[in-house]
């Protein structure tokens, strides 16, 4: 027995002793123990019900804190197999068999995912027991919202708005292609997540991961029952024929080659970000790939919907939107590393120390940030994107995060949320600026150039 | 579904156990395992004067697979700092059985005695897309057989014992 075990054992107040009676009933008794740690046993004090040796034992030592208004904490627990043998007027045990759980070194969020097959498993019982499946369920749009992660389609609203905004300053704006846009940018960001899901399905590495978190380890409705894997994969292929359909249609109304070439380049990398046989994020390009997907291809995509011609300027402003949202994947893959190098998903966190993570991570974001300092001093963007300088502080605080909260997959979720909120923030203040060099050109003949 | 029973007061049941009962916070539910061992979970019992309830989720079902075969179990409560620092400890023999008639919704029908003792369930709850498997439960009914039980919490004392037909 290891000896650990035991030495946790010794931090209880009292086990129950329990086995099975002559008639079928389980005979449980309370008792006062201590351990003999050198002789790997368990010294059970007298007890007013005689204790058994003609049989197994089993005994618990169990902890709660009560928390008023709350329920409880602190939940641990150990068990201890095997058979009692008379030491005067005590028992002992030398266990045989162990298991406990203690969620201040496994977190329950943790412990019910490790146990994901075993709720498989007995679904799978119950359905046979039924002749009919029985499976979890979730409402349908909560499904919908889960499996496609819909509230992180920020990721893909915020670049095509941005470019919106640098085609309305540059004077082309037209509505109902702009809603179009959006809808294609958003399918196929729903076709990437729902696709990814599926491969990692299929290479394990969303089964290995047992700490996901909302930001984190994919929507894990196959892992857990919600949608089967042709069910997803119907989910993704619609998603990919509405964003590929409507981008389509977007090419032939404004009849641009460049707009052809993007968006096909977009899907291209949505769809080889997970799948075979390129697996883009697999090979520690994931970065890259969301990047440019997120943001010169988004930017400059809605761009061309609306001009009908490529920019410098839209090139520019994307880029300090693609290395955000690249930061919010590269943070997103640290609680993952574990799982996904278990299945040779070599991403970035996977392939680097903690330190140079943490400190890519404060070099990319305060990059991004110097480019839109300089980009708007130098006016090559408007002056008024200078208000996306604001979400400065956000910067320090993930990063401080990062560093506290590294190996801490559920600390790390504030963290990530942060995180994202930083790519949402930024890309809001940039389309501000934007919206406001819009609006002052149209209020004045010719506004003063230090405010446009 | 299979409506959980619903019948008189157990009056037999002693009052301090009923203490106990309706207090506990954690309870350790011992049932027979396929190798016909006894296996103990910590599980938080729920008391409508009548039976003793505890949930399971499927998540963590072995239990109920042990129940299905071999129905007779034993809940003891014997942490102090569980029950509001009722110093009496019990152990209680009685028989098993397995509701889950619909696992997303059965055992909703204890909510309100779960939520009585862990008012939290409420947060978690409004969370279910997030554990939806946590949210697919069995109830496990426990009918009173046999309740041994100390007065003063003392182990080594022979215990009292209480059986259905007697005055509590």
């Amino acid at each position: 027995m290891n000896p650990e075990i035991l030495a946790r054992l010794s931090t209880y107040s009292h086990i129950v002793v329990a086995w099975i009676g002559d008639d079928g009933y389980p005979v449980q008794t309370p008792a006062l123990f201590s351990v003999d740690g050198d002789r790997g046993e368990v010294r059970i004090a007298r007890t007013g019900l005689p204790l058994p040796t003609d049989r197994e034992v089993n005994i618990i030592a169990s902890h709660i804190r009560p928390t008023p208004g709350y329920g409880y904490d602190e939940r641990r627990y150990i068990l201890l197999w095997g058979r009692l043998s008379a030491a005067g007027d005590e028992m002992l045990l030398r266990p045989q068999r162990a298991w406990g759980w203690d969620e201040a070194e496994v977190p329950f969020f943790e412990y019910a995912e490790r146990s994901n097959p075993r709720a498989r498993r007995y679904l799978d019982i119950m359905s046979r027991e039924r002749g009919a499946p029985v499976k979890p369920r979730l409402s349908l749009l909560w499904t919908f919202l889960v499996a496609t992660r819909l509230p992180f389609l920020t990721a893909a609203v915020v670049p095509i708005l941005l470019g919106i905004a640098v085609a309305a300053r540059d004077g082309y704006f037209n509505l109902g292609l702009a809603l179009l846009t959006i809808l294609g940018g958003a399918a196929v960001q729903i076709g990437l997540n729902t696709a990814n899901d599926i491969f990692d399905a299929l290479s394990g590495a969303d089964e290995a991961n047992v700490n996901p978190t909302q930001f984190s380890g994919g929507s894990r409705v196959i892992q857990r029952g919600l949608l089967s894997l042709r069910q997803m994969i119907s989910l993704s292929a619609g998603a990919y024929v509405i964003g590929i359909g409507t981008g389509l249609y977007l090419v032939i109304q404004r009849g641009s080659l460049e707009l052809l070439l993007i968006g096909l380049a977009g899907v291209l990398i949505s769809f080889f970000y997970t799948a075979p046989p390129l697996r883009l994020v697999h090979r520690g390009l994931g970065e890259v790939a969301v990047a440019l997907g997120f943001g010169p291809i988004m930017v400059l995509g809605a761009y061309v919907v609306q001009a009908e011609r490529l920019s410098a300027e839209a090139l520019i402003a994307s880029v300090p939107v693609a290395i955000l949202i690249a930061l919010v994947l590269y943070v997103n893959e640290i609680p993952d590393r574990r799982g996904d190098a278990s299945v040779g998903k070599r991403t970035l966190p996977v392939r680097m120390s903690a330190g140079a993570v943490t400190a890519g991570f404060l070099a990319s974001a305060l990059l991004a940030f110097a480019i839109i300092a300089v980009a708007a001093a130098t006016g090559v963007i408007p002056r008024p994107a200078l208000l996306a300088l604001v979400a400065l502080p956000l910067v320090f605080k993930v990063y401080a995060g990062i560093k506290e909260c590294y190996g801490k997959p559920y600390e790390l979720m504030a963290v990530m949320g942060k995180n994202v909120q930083l790519h949402l923030v930024v890309g809001a203040l940039l389309f501000a600026g934007y919206m406001v060099s819009v609006l002052l050109t149209a209020a004045f003949d010719s506004p003063p150039g230090v405010l446009v | 579904m299979s409506a959980m029973r619903k019948e008189d007061t157990l009056s037999w049941i002693p009052e301090a156990v009923e203490e106990l009962l309706k207090k506990a916070l954690v309870c350790e539910l011992t049932v027979t395992g396929g190798k016909g061992q006894p296996v103990t979970h910590p599980l938080i019992p729920l008391w409508d004067g009548k039976r003793i309830y505890l949930t399971s989720s499927v998540l963590f079902s072995k239990k109920l697979e042990h129940i299905k075969r071999a129905p007779r179990v034993s809940v003891a409560i014997t942490d102090p700092v569980a029950c509001g620092g009722l110093r009496a400890r019990c152990s209680i023999q009685g028989d098993a059985r397995v509701v889950e008639d619909d696992p997303h919704e059965t055992w909703t029908q204890v909510l309100p005695l779960w939520r009585a003792k862990e008012p939290a369930i409420d947060l978690f709850l409004g969370k279910r897309f997030a554990l939806p498997l946590f949210f697919e439960r069995s109830v496990i009914e426990v009918t009173p057989r046999r309740v041994y039980w100390w007065e003063d919490g003392n182990p080594a004392a022979l215990p009292e014992v209480a059986l259905p037909g007697e005055a509590a």
